[in-house]
Order: structure tokens, then sequence, then C-alpha cells
């Protein structure tokens, strides 16, 4: 067994453990880590078949991004690990079903092979296919690749302004009005002398005054 | 001597060539822990004399072994893991933070011809390993099962995925410039003397590249995960011993990994700051050439100004630090990577275009 082949054997038996532990596992966070583990190690499978570009920005947007927002959110919510069974069974058949209906789509692509209208670039397996990515999703794909962007950003825009609530509550400090402030606006210095002089004013010897120095 | 030993553990076939990369990251790995170590104590030397006192000078010959106590102090330290903690988790976080903070200078070129791995997408396997880092992090926080450690956790969430986007945005501008993701081409695209490395034309990114790695590594003025003042030690509060050790390990690796990368995406990595450099040979060795010695000062200059940054400025309230990253720094090197990138097209500036 080459060396590649046994790294394609341990990552897939840690990610298939790491797949079944996200449905089985009884806290929350640890199947949202089950689930990182997952991801992460898909990646390190990807990048073995030389998609290294795909693998590396798989970590980034999903382990390094969207699962570390799951996982503010799980503990946030504080969710305790809860009996799991009875759910489970109630849920049993409908997941069963959608289950079945993914893997025989998934054995369906693959037995009957995957048609695509674009060729694979020449070297798409290499390890410089950063650059090949680039000129298809830029080049060749571009106004989909737009549109899409704009979808997310709709999107985006719809999720702020859905759960945006200016509440009347909310203190907020303007950086730029605190900057503004002058010394001048809320600082007048007066003038007061501490001693006046006077004609007829006693004169204290510096031996004869404790009070003065140890007064305040 | 080197290659001899490459070639004897090349003859061994996989197992060999395993081997010999293990051996490759020992060498790497056991310097870096002893600049941590005495990054350590140059910090605290440093900040000292910022403030004029003395800092550590009892153990050893001006405090140079201070490192090493404190490192044997932590050892004989027992390790305390909470009630009602989850122990796995507890135990495995700082791992998880430090891993990704020593996988990360796999890739990093020290010289013409030193490095672990020569990868195509080096710059994206650096972030991948920055992302990962907060890991770490959050499970601390939420394994320590405390409202300290918690709380940490969420603010130093939610501040390292906002200054990964405007440090990932100043990337993007190096990018455009060296229009290669390979860290040592993007060195070798820097050559010719102090005026052709990248912190002239990208000196916005670098600024906003600096700061967001002085926020990414939960340093003062941003260290809001820690904040000694409100959360008594955030996300490490429950942590003893050498596992406390592991998280500050994780720390000042991170930090030199910043100012090793700042050296070598912006100001020309291993090269000398100007090309006379090379021809002052003695005996055919140009001992102040490009060469991992130019990278080690540049590195140390820049971890000079993390120290000095922290010695000078309170600390950041929370929403001045969400306010910097998402209003100031995202908008500024969006703006900065439209006009790098027409420069490019146009090839305005030096070595746009390549």
């Amino acid at each position: 067994m080459s060396f590649s082949a046994f790294l394609f054997y341990v990552l897939a038996a840690i990610l298939l453990v790491s797949a079944v532990r996200v449905v089985s596992a009884r806290q929350p966070v640890h199947a949202a880590l089950s689930l990182v583990l997952a991801f992460f190690t898909m990646a390190a499978l990807w990048i073995t078949l030389g998609a290294e570009f795909l693998g590396l920005a798989l970590v980034v947007i999903y382990v390094g991004a969207v699962m570390v927002l799951f996982l503010f959110v799980l503990m946030m919510l504080d969710v305790r690990q809860t009996d799991q069974t009875p759910r489970w069974k109630r849920h049993l058949m409908p997941s069963l079903l959608v289950g079945a209906v993914m893997l025989a789509e998934i054995v369906l692509l693959i037995v009957k092979g995957v048609k695509t209208k674009a060729a694979l670039p020449e070297n798409a397996t290499s390890m410089e296919n950063t650059r090949e990515l680039g000129k298809l999703l830029f080049e060749d794909y571009l106004y989909p690749l737009e549109l899409v962007a704009v979808l997310l950003l709709v999107g985006m825009i719809a999720a702020i302004v859905l759960t945006y609530r200016q509440s009347r509550f909310v203190k907020r400090q303007e950086p730029a009005e605190q900057i503004a402030v002058n010394r001048d606006d809320r600082l007048r210095v007066v003038s007061m002398p501490a001693e006046t002089e006077t004609e007829d004013a006693p004169v204290h010897s510096l031996e004869r005054s404790p009070e003065k120095t140890g007064g305040h | 001597m080197i290659q001899l030993l490459a070639d004897f553990f090349g003859s061994m076939g996989t197992p060999g060539l395993v081997l010999w990369t293990m051996i490759k990251i020992v060498v790497i790995a056991t310097p870096l822990i002893l600049c941590v170590a005495f990054l350590t104590l140059a910090e605290r030397r440093v900040i000292g004399a910022m403030q004029s006192r003395c800092g550590p000078i009892r153990v050893g010959p001006n405090g140079l072994l201070q490192p090493f106590a404190d490192v044997l102090k932590m050892l004989f330290k027992e390790v305390v893991v909470p009630a009602r903690a989850n122990r796995m988790l507890f135990r495995f976080a700082p791992l998880l933070a430090l891993a990704p903070a020593v996988a990360a200078w796999g890739v990093v070129p020290f010289s013409e011809n030193l490095w672990l791995a020569d990868l195509n997408a080096g710059l994206l396997y650096i972030m991948m390993m920055s992302s990962i880092g907060v890991y770490g992090i959050i499970l601390a926080g939420w394994a320590s099962n405390a409202r300290y450690a918690l709380l940490g956790a969420l603010r130093s969430t939610a501040q390292l995925i906002s200054y990964e986007l405007s440090m990932g945005f100043a990337l993007v501008g190096v990018i455009l410039l060296a229009n290669t993701l390979n860290l040592g081409d993007i060195v070798r695209h820097q050559a010719g003397g102090v005026l052709h490395w990248y912190v002239w034309p990208l000196f916005p990114l670098f600024v906003v590249y600096f700061i967001s790695g002085i926020a990414e590594t939960n340093r003062h003025p941003f260290d809001m995960a820690e904040g000694e003042s409100e959360l008594v030690a955030g996300f490490h509060v429950e942590y003893s011993g050498i596992v406390f050790a592991l998280f500050f390990l994780a720390e000042y690796m991170n930090m030199i990994l910043v100012s090793a990368l700042a050296a070598t995406l912006f100001l020309g990595g291993w090269m000398a700051p100007a090309p006379i450099f090379n021809e002052l040979a003695i005996f055919g060795i140009a001992p102040l050439g490009d060469g991992f010695l130019w990278l080690a000062l540049k590195v140390t200059l820049l971890l000079f100004f993390f120290l000095w940054v922290r010695a000078s400025f309170p600390r950041y309230r929370y929403d001045q630090i969400m306010r910097l990253g998402w209003k100031i720094f995202i908008p500024l090197t969006l703006v900065w990577i439209v006009v790098v990138a027409v420069a490019v097209r146009w090839s305005v500036l030096l070595g746009g275009g390549a």
C-alpha cells in the first residue's frame, strides 16, 4: 500500500467517524466540533487529490468563519445535553427517507458518470491550480459569478434589514462628535491667586508653621 | 553534510521521507520555542526600561536564565481542572491553540533555500492556520465552565473574525502585486533593495496588516480576550501550570509569526536593504548579503513594535475595537485594493503585472 493510499484510508476513516458523531453526539457543542473535524478532514482529502485551493478555502471559510459562528451561537444559547432518544425516534422515518434519496443521487452520479459542458483545464489536478480556477471563474464564468455575488449581497442586506431594530434605549457614542470637542467649550480656566498681598498680613516664620505643610 | 543526510533518508523510501521531514520540523520548531522564551524576557526588559525600572535581572547574567526559571516553575505547578469542566476539551484546547501557531511556520521561507515546504498556495495555508487558531481560545473558554472564561472566549471570537477580514484584504494587495501565492516567490519579487519592497506601494495595507496582527494575537491594546481589569484573565483564567504555558507559547509564537509574515510580505523577507551588501564579500562569503540575518533583524524590529505598543497604549474598549475593524480598516483596505488593482492593470507600480 502506497503512502498516499494509506493517508486516504486514515483520513476517510476519521471523516466517517466524525460525520457519524455529528448526528450521534448528545452535547450540541460536541456535534459542532465533530462537524469541524469532518470539514478539516475533507479539506485534507481534497488536498491529497491535488485540489489545494478548494481544500484550503474550505477550511478558511467553513472551519475558520462559519463553524466559529455556529459555536458562538451554541455557547450563547447554552444548550445542555438533552435526552435525545424520543426525538431521535420521531425523526427516524423522514431522515431515513432523505438519506436514502441523497445516497441514491450520489450513487447515480458516480455510476452514470458526470458530464460537464466545460472540459477540465489541462492541469486541473496539478499543484498550480489556483490560477486555473481564477481564470475559469473570473474570465469564462464572470457573469454567473457576479450574479451569485449580487444574490449573496441581497441576502446579506435582507438579513440586516430584518433583524436590525433601532432601539431608543441603546446608548451610542459618536466618535466624530467626541473628537470635534474643543477644550474651550468645556473648560474655563479661572485665575484665582492663592495668596494676595496685603499691607498688614502677619508674617509666618518657616519654623512656626507646621499646619501649612501637614494641613492638607 | 545536509545533502548526505537527505540522501540517506531518501534512500529508505517513504518512511525515510517522513522521518526526514520530522527531523526538519524539529530543527525549525526548537529554535522557535527558544525564541519565544527569550521574547518573554525581552518583553519584560523592554517594558521595564520604558517604565524606568529594571525588569528581571537576577536569574543568570542580566536575567538571561529567567525564562528557564519560569518554565521550571510552571512545570512543577499543579494543573487544576475545574469542577464540572469538560475534561477532554479542557485538556485539548491548549494544544489546539498551539498546533496551528507552529504549523504555520511550515511555509515561511527563512532564506533563499531554507524552508520546510515550498507550497504554491503558501499564503492561503497561512490564512487557514491563523483561522484555526481561534478554536483553541473558544474551546478553552467554553470547557472551563466559568463565566469569565466564556466571556473572554466570546469576545475573542468576534474580534478574531473581524480582524481576519482586514488581514485577508491586506494580503490580497500583496497577491495582486506579486501575482503569486508562494511566499518565496513573493520575496523574490521584492529583490533589488529597499525601494522595491512592497511596503511602499502598499503602505496602508502594511499598517492595517500589522495592527490587525496585533489584534489577531490578542495583544495589547486589543487584549479583550484577557482583559485583566474586567475578566481577570479571560479565556485562560482557569488554566494553571504547564497547560497555561502552552497558551503563552501559542500567543508568543503567533506574535513571531505575524512579524515574520509582515517582514516576508512587505519588507522583503531575507533580502538585504541594498544590493551593495552582496558585494561586500570576504573569502567568497558575503556575511551581510541576502540571508537569514536580515529576516531575523526585520522580525526583531517588528517584535519590538509589539512591545512598544504594549507599553504605550491603554486597552481599547470593546465597541471601539469593532468600530476600528469594521468601519475603518475594511473600507480602507478595500479602497487600496482597488487602487493597487488599477495600478497593476496599467503597470504603474513596480513589479506589477509580472
